[in-house]
C-alpha cells in the first residue's frame, strides 16, 4: 500500500484533533482532541518506519505514547483539581493568565 | 632628647587630646573633656618651650633641624616625607599658637560649661590647634598642604558648631569654600615649585630657586602670586576676606582663636616662611604689600560703623594682619612676625572681653543694645580696655612697639612703599578710633537694664536667639547652650584674660628699638640669608616712626572720646549727614554684594537652570522618559498577545508551526 493513504489518514485525524483543540471549550473533550493529534502523529511516525524499514519510527511512537500517558495524567488531575475547587469546566473562563 | 623629638610631642599632644575627648565623650563627667583637652594644650606648650632651650643651645648657623618620621610618598626622583622643621621661625610660631591656644581652652572650659556639645567642642578645638601645629612644623610643601587643608576643616567645624543656626551653618561653608580657593591657590604654587626645582622640601627648594630662577623670572613671580592666593584666603585679605566677618556666627573662644592665635595668622607665616622665594619675586611681594595695605585701609574704614561688637572685632583682626601682611611683603620678616605675636595677645584679650560682655547681654551682640557696663563689670572693663589700649597702638603698650616697627622698616624701603606706611598710619588713627568706639560704647554712658541688673547681683537671662535674624531658638544640642557666664564670676575665664591682658601691656619688651630686639635676633638664623638682612630702619628712626605712632593713637582716641563721650550723639547727626558714605561703609563695600551678584547668584542660576530644563526636560524628559517609553510600548504590545484565552494560544502556536513546516517545504524544494 502507498505511504501516502497513511499520511492522508494521519493529517484527518491531526486536523480533527486540531479543530476540536481549537474549537472546544470542555477541558475534557480538549484533553481527547489532544490525544487524537498525538495518535495522528503516531501513525505518520509508524508509516514512515514502514516505508523506511527500520524500527526508528516505531520506538518514537512508544515514546510519544508515554509521553500522552503522563498528559493525561497532568491534564485530567488539573480537571480534577478544577472541579474540586468548583471552578467552571470551561478552558474559556480560565483567564487570569491575561496580561 | 633632642630639639626635633619635641617638635614631634608639640604635635602628639593635641592629637591625644583630640583622640582621647572624641572617643570617651560619654564617659567623662562635666567640664572634664574641656580640661583634657586644655592638659593637652599645655603639654603641647611646655614641649615647644624644651624645644626652644634644645635649640637655643645650639650655634646659630645649625638652628634649623629636620626630622622626618616615615616617607609618605617615594618616586625616582624625590621623596616626600612626613618631617618635621624646628628652626626659630617654627618654633616662634609653635610658643605663639599653643601658648594662646592653651589660654583659650582654659577660658572655653568656662564659656562653653553650659553647651550641650561641650566635649565636641574640645574635640574639634584640640583639632583645630593640631591642624595649626602641623602647619608651622611642617618641612615640606606636602605636609604644610595637609596642614593648611586641615585647619580650613577644623575652621569648617568650629564655624558652624551650631549646626542648627542657618546662619552658622552658612558661614562655615563660605569660610571653607573661601578656604579651599587658597589650598588650590598653594598646591598649583607646590607644583610649579616641584616642576623647577624638583624638591619639595623647604630647605631644598630655597637652595635651589636661585640656581633656577633669576630674579623676576615669570615662573617665581606666578608660584609666589599662588602662594599669595593661599595666604590671603587663610588670612583674609582682601579680595578674599568675606569669610572672616561671618565666622563670627562660631562660639566666641572659637573667633578668639581663629582670629589671634590660629588659621589668620597662618598666611603671614606662610610668607615669612617662603621668603627666598619673595626675594626672587618682588613684584610678587610688592602685590603682597599693596594688598596688604588695601586690606588695612579696607577694613579699618569698615569697622568704623559696625554695631555688631565681635564684627567690629573681626576687622580689627582684618586690618591688622593687613599690617603684618604689608610687613613681611616689605621684608620686615622680624616686625611682621613680632606684631603677629603682640596681634595674637591682645585679639585673644578683646575676644575675651567680647565673649564676658556678651553672657552679660544674654548673647546680644549689638553695641547698640549696650552701655554703662564699666561698674557692673570691672575685670573685663580693665582687660578689654588695655587689649583696645594695644590694638590702638598707645604708647608702651605691645601693639605700640609691633606696629610702628612694621611700619618704620616700610617707610625705609623708600619708594612706593613710603605711600604704603602713609596708608599704614591712615589705618592707624582710624584703629585707633574704633577701638576705643567699642571700649566707650559698651562701657561708658548710661547703664543699659542688662548692666543693671548685674551690678545687683543678677546676671540677664534673655530670650535664647539668634544675634543675626532674631530668630528664637531652643538650647538644645546644635544651638548655644542656656547658661550665660561672665568672667567676673567664672575663675577660669580670669585666669585665661589675666596672663593676656599683662602680655598685651609688656610683650613690647621683646622688640624695643636699639635696647633689647630679642625678637629679631631670635629670628636672625632664620632670615639671615635674605637680600633685605641688612636693610634695616636705624634706631633713631624707629623712635621717631613711635613718636607719630603714640601721637596718632592719641588723636585716635581722642576723637572716639570726643563723639561718644563728650558730645554724644554727634555720630548719629554724622551718620545722617553723610548717609552714602555711612551705608557704603555699612554694607563693607558692598564686597558681599558683588561677589553674590558676580558668583553666587549666576551658579545658583546655572543650577536652577539645570535643574528646570536640563534635569526635568533633557535627562527625566528625553533620555530616561525615551528609555521608559520605548520599554513601555514593548511591553504594551507584549500584553495584549497575553489575552488569557488559551484556545488563542494554542490557535497562534497552530499558526506558527504551521508558517515554520510551510518555510521548510518552500525552503527545501
Amino acid at each position: 500500500m502507498d505511504i501516502v493513504w497513511f499520511l492522508v489518514l494521519s493529517a484527518f485525524i491531526f486536523v480533527i484533533g486540531a479543530t476540536g483543540v481549537l474549537t472546544r471549550r470542555n477541558p475534557l473533550v480538549v484533553l481527547l482532541c489532544l490525544e487524537l493529534m498525538l495518535n495522528a502523529g503516531n501513525l505518520a511516525l509508524v508509516a514512515f518506519s514502514r516505508m523506511h524499514g527500520n524500527e526508528g519510527g516505531q520506538v518514537f511512537a512508544l515514546i510519544v505514547m508515554v509521553i500522552a500517558a503522563c498528559e493525561v495524567v497532568i491534564g485530567l488531575g488539573i480537571i480534577v483539581a478544577m472541579y474540586r475547587n468548583r471552578l467552571p469546566i470551561d478552558v474559556d473562563e480560565m483567564s487570569e493568565l491575561r496580561g | 632628647m633632642t630639639a626635633t623629638s619635641y617638635g614631634w610631642l608639640v604635635l602628639a599632644f593635641p592629637l591625644a587630646g583630640m583622640l582621647v575627648v572624641s572617643l570617651s565623650w560619654r564617659v567623662l563627667p562635666g567640664r572634664l573633656a574641656g580640661w583634657i583637652a586644655s592638659a593637652a594644650i599645655l603639654g603641647s606648650f611646655v614641649s615647644a618651650i624644651l624645644a626652644l632651650i634644645d635649640m637655643q643651645d645650639l650655634p646659630a648657623e645649625e638652628r634649623h633641624l629636620v626630622d622626618s618620621a616615615w616617607t609618605y610618598a617615594a618616586t625616582a626622583d624625590f621623596n616626600a616625607d612626613v618631617s618635621i622643621l624646628i628652626d626659630p621661625l617654627s618654633v616662634f610660631m609653635c610658643l605663639v599658637v599653643s601658648g594662646v591656644s592653651f589660654l583659650i581652652h582654659v577660658y572655653s572650659v568656662a564659656y562653653m560649661t553650659g553647651d550641650h556639645g561641650h566635649a565636641r567642642f574640645f574635640a574639634y578645638l584640640n583639632y583645630f590647634v593640631f591642624s595649626m601645629l602641623l602647619l608651622v612644623l611642617a618641612a615640606n610643601f606636602v605636609l604644610l598642604i595637609v596642614g593648611w587643608a586641615f585647619v580650613g576643616a577644623a575652621s569648617y567645624l568650629l564655624i558652624s558648631f551650631w549646626y542648627r543656626r542657618s546662619t552658622a551653618t552658612h558661614a562655615g561653608i563660605k569660610a571653607f569654600v573661601m578656604n579651599v580657593i587658597g589650598d588650590v591657590g598653594l598646591v598649583i604654587a607646590a607644583f610649579l615649585l616641584l616642576d623647577h626645582t624638583g624638591q619639595l622640601d623647604y630647605l631644598g627648594v630655597f637652595e635651589r630657586a636661585p640656581e633656577v630662577f633669576s630674579t623676576n623670572d615669570s615662573t617665581i613671580v606666578w608660584a609666589c602670586i599662588f602662594i599669595l592666593v593661599g595666604a590671603f584666603a587663610k588670612s583674609a585679605q582682601l579680595p578674599l576676606h568675606t569669610w572672616l566677618p561671618d565666622a563670627m556666627e562660631g562660639p566666641t573662644p572659637v573667633s578668639a582663636l581663629i582670629h589671634a592665635a590660629t588659621m589668620v595668622t597662618a598666611g603671614v607665616y606662610l610668607i615669612a616662611r617662603c621668603f627666598p622665594l619673595f626675594d626672587l619675586a618682588p613684584t610678587a611681594a610688592d602685590i603682597g604689600a599693596v594688598i596688604g595695605t588695601a586690606t588695612l585701609v579696607f577694613a579699618a574704614t569698615v569697622a568704623l560703623v559696625q554695631t555688631d561688637l565681635k564684627r567690629v572685632i573681626a576687622y580689627s583682626t582684618m586690618s591688622q594682619i593687613g599690617y603684618m601682611v604689608l610687613g613681611v611683603s616689605a621684608a620686615a620678616y622680624g616686625a611682621g612676625l613680632f606684631h603677629l605675636m603682640t596681634h595674637a595677645f591682645f585679639k585673644a584679650l578683646l575676644f575675651m572681653g567680647a565673649g564676658s560682655i556678651i553672657g552679660a547681654m544674654a548673647g546680644i551682640q549689638d553695641m547698640d543694645r549696650m552701655g554703662g557696663f564699666r561698674r557692673a563689670m570691672p575685670f573685663t572693663f580693665v582687660t578689654f580696655t588695655i587689649g583696645a589700649l594695644a590694638l590702638a597702638g598707645f604708647p608702651l603698650t605691645a601693639g605700640w612697639f609691633s606696629k610702628d616697627e612694621i611700619l618704620a622698616y616700610t617707610l625705609n624701603r623708600g619708594g612706593g612703599f613710603v605711600v604704603l606706611g602713609i596708608a599704614g598710619y591712615l589705618g592707624a588713627a582710624l584703629t585707633a578710633f574704633y577701638a576705643f568706639r567699642m571700649v566707650f560704647r559698651v562701657f561708658s554712658g548710661k547703664a543699659v537694664p542688662e548692666a543693671e541688673e548685674l551690678e545687683q547681683g543678677h546676671l540677664a537671662h534673655g530670650e535664647p536667639q539668634n544675634p543675626m535674624t532674631g530668630e528664637v531658638e531652643d538650647t538644645d544640642v546644635g544651638f548655644p547652650g542656656p547658661e550665660h557666664v561672665v568672667a567676673e564670676r567664672s575663675w577660669p575665664m580670669k585666669f585665661a584674660m589675666a596672663p593676656l591682658a599683662v602680655l598685651a601691656l609688656v610683650a613690647g619688651v621683646v622688640g624695643i628699638p636699639g635696647v633689647t630686639d630679642t625678637l629679631e635676633h631670635f629670628l636672625e638664623p632664620t632670615f639671615e640669608s635674605s637680600t633685605y638682612a641688612e636693610d634695616h630702619p636705624s634706631t633713631s628712626s624707629e623712635w621717631v616712626g613711635l613718636a607719630a605712632g603714640a601721637i596718632i593713637s592719641i588723636a585716635g582716641i581722642f576723637v572716639a572720646f570726643t563723639f561718644y563721650v563728650r558730645r554724644r550723639g554727634i555720630t548719629l547727626d554724622l551718620r545722617d549727614r553723610y548717609r552714602r558714605v555711612h551705608d557704603f561703609l555699612w554694607h563693607k563695600w558692598y564686597f558681599d554684594e558683588l561677589y553674590d551678584a558676580v558668583f553666587v547668584r549666576p551658579a545658583a542660576t546655572a543650577g536652577s537652570f539645570g535643574r528646570r530644563v536640563i534635569e526635568t526636560d533633557v535627562v527625566q524628559g528625553f533620555i530616561v522618559g525615551g528609555a521608559t517609553g520605548v520599554v513601555r510600548a514593548g511591553t504594551s504590545f507584549a500584553r495584549a498577545i497575553q489575552t488569557g484565552f488559551l484556545r488563542a494560544y494554542a490557535l497562534l502556536l497552530f499558526f506558527g508551526a504551521a508558517a515554520l513546516l510551510l518555510y521548510f517545504l518552500i525552503s527545501s524544494s
